[in-house]
């Protein structure tokens, strides 16, 4: 009951994204990818959503053959970078988007979408807001209906690409213990995606540290800032 | 002493007048005058002349055959225009920008060259008019082929108007929705499509304008047969080549005034949309 990642590659033209890039983490561990622009962090991420196929390579979650599945069943939710909220939808509508879209056999009731809703409002702190627009939201705002939007498939994985990439440092901080907070309250397994160390080592369980497509070295924050692998995480990590 | 300061985009009063002025006389004189004149000429023989000329059977047949023209023509090119700025738009495949100069084909060839090429298809003496004159279908000198020559000529206005709107608009958003459980079909319905759907308006108020007015390529096709295969735009010259100018102006004022009526419905969308509009543009 893990998620394994088993030498997957994927190539862009002549770029090599993803050489072989190989990870295991337990169910509901907080994952951090770390690693400079371009050494293929939110590419996985991206495969792990199915919004990208990787050319070979497996990938198994929670026993499941989880390439082969279809990204609508995969309940990954995946909090996009630039959050990606549906404009022409209100707060509500866009945290409701993942139930209405249901089959009608898996639907639930128009009542129950709309206690899910409030529910998920309370839990990112937006009680009052669920008739807005997303263009009324401030950043933080916005990145929090983003987490509410994903929360609502009831997801079993949580996938995060920079998820603090477009906020202020002093937000930053608030939402970090925040979204760690949620992650253990979900129970879901995260995965996220961040070039910021201090972030990675503050927020997850486990961080991988990725370079030209592979995974350097994956172990708890301590052992990795203690122990770098490789001649890269420790010039990364500047010690 | 108080200096007076000039706010730096702000031009002299002398310039600003000069240039209001010649962009006023401009449009006055091209667009305005042109419009005047049309009216003008039509109500010069009196309301009797030009109610007279407009229930006429061969001019009432103009405008239907016009307007059904463009109710076959305006549909077709919203579906085919959507489909090629959506695969154009939200993904990558080879050949790509030989399908985005192929959409503006029609914009650069002469509707004429375009109306000779169908005859060179269909005419009797063409690859397929004999084949098909032996099942009955006539495709020349009829409706098939008016239809055919507009949706030619007016194939780029709606793929045009969306490309670069959705190229813009990215992909995120169908991303998202497809990360949350939509079907390609809803992620169309409930995301793309509502993004679009000003784009998409604009779009299809020039189609139709355009499939309305078109003059070229269905002169060459229609064979001009008085009554059955004339459109409005054929028919004003109809009746000017045969001396008749009021009547000819008759029918290009209820042309010019369907082309009003189109910027109409739109200058009326925006108005009475204007919030959700402002707000779509906004990110």
């Amino acid at each position: 009951m893990s998620l394994v990642i088993d030498t997957v590659t994927k190539q862009y033209g002549r770029f090599a994204a993803l050489a072989g890039a190989s990870l295991t983490a337990p169910q509901g561990a907080f994952v951090a990818l770390l690693g400079p622009s371009g050494s293929g962090k939110t590419t996985l991420l991206r495969i792990l959503g199915g919004l990208e196929m990787p050319d070979s390579g497996t990938v198994r979650f929670a026993d499941l053959n989880w390439l082969d599945m279809p990204s609508r069943d995969r309940k990954a939710g995946f909090v996009f970078q630039h959050y990606a909220l549906f404009k022409h939808m209100s707060v509500a509508k866009n945290i409701a988007f993942g139930l209405e879209v249901r089959p009608r056999e898996e639907r639930p009731a128009k009542a129950d979408i709309k206690r899910r809703v409030e529910e998920l409002l309370e839990l990112v702190q937006l009680q009052d807001l669920g008739s807005r627009y997303p263009s009324q939201l401030s950043g933080g705002q916005r990145q929090r209906v983003a987490l509410a939007r994903a929360l609502a498939i009831e997801p079993r994985m949580l996938l995060l690409d920079e998820p603090f990439g477009a906020l202020d440092a002093k937000v930053r901080k608030e939402l970090r213990e925040w979204l760690r907070h949620i992650h253990d309250k979900a129970g879901v397994t995260s995965v996220f995606v961040t070039h910021d160390q201090e972030e990675a080592f503050a927020m997850a369980d486990l961080v991988a540290v990725m370079n030209k497509g592979r995974i350097e070295q994956v172990g708890t924050p301590d052992v990795v800032r203690r122990d770098p692998g490789t001649a890269f995480v420790s010039d990364f990590l500047g010690n | 002493m108080p200096r007076k300061f000039q706010n730096p985009t702000e031009d002299s009063l002398t310039l600003k007048l000069t240039l209001g002025s010649i962009a006023i006389a401009f449009v006055g004189l091209f667009l305005v005058l042109p419009l005047i004149v049309v009216f003008h000429e039509a109500f010069k023989g009196g309301l009797a002349h030009a109610w007279t000329t407009i229930t006429d059977p061969d001019t009432l047949a103009a405008i239907k055959l016009s307007l059904i023209a463009a109710v076959i023509a305006v549909p077709l090119n919203t579906v085919f225009g959507v489909a090629a700025a959506w695969c154009i738009a939200k993904f990558d495949f080879w050949g790509k920008t030989f399908l985005v100069t192929l959409i503006d084909l029609p914009f650069s060839v002469s509707p004429v060259v375009v109306g000779l090429v169908y005859v060179l298809v269909f005419g009797m003496q063409g690859w397929l008019g004999l084949t098909l004159a032996g099942y009955d279908i006539q495709i020349l000198f009829a409706l098939p082929g008016i239809v055919l020559a507009t949706i030619f000529v007016t194939f780029p206005f709606v793929a045009r108007e969306l490309i670069p709107l959705m190229v813009d608009q990215g992909r995120d958003e169908e991303e998202a929705a497809v990360s949350l459980g939509a079907s390609g079909f809803q992620t169309f319905l409930r995301v793309t499509l509502p993004n679009i759907k000003w784009g998409l308006l604009y779009g299809i108020l020039l189609c139709n304008a355009r499939a309305l007015g078109e003059f070229g390529a269905v002169s060459v096709l229609s064979g001009h047969i008085r009554g059955e295969t004339n459109t409005m735009p054929l028919h004003v010259q109809l009746l000017y080549d045969n001396y008749d100018y009021t009547g000819a102006f008759v029918v290009a004022a209820i042309l010019t005034l369907l082309g009003l009526l189109t910027l109409a419905i739109k200058s009326f969308l925006e108005w009475r949309y204007a919030d959700e509009l402002a707000a779509s543009h906004r990110h």
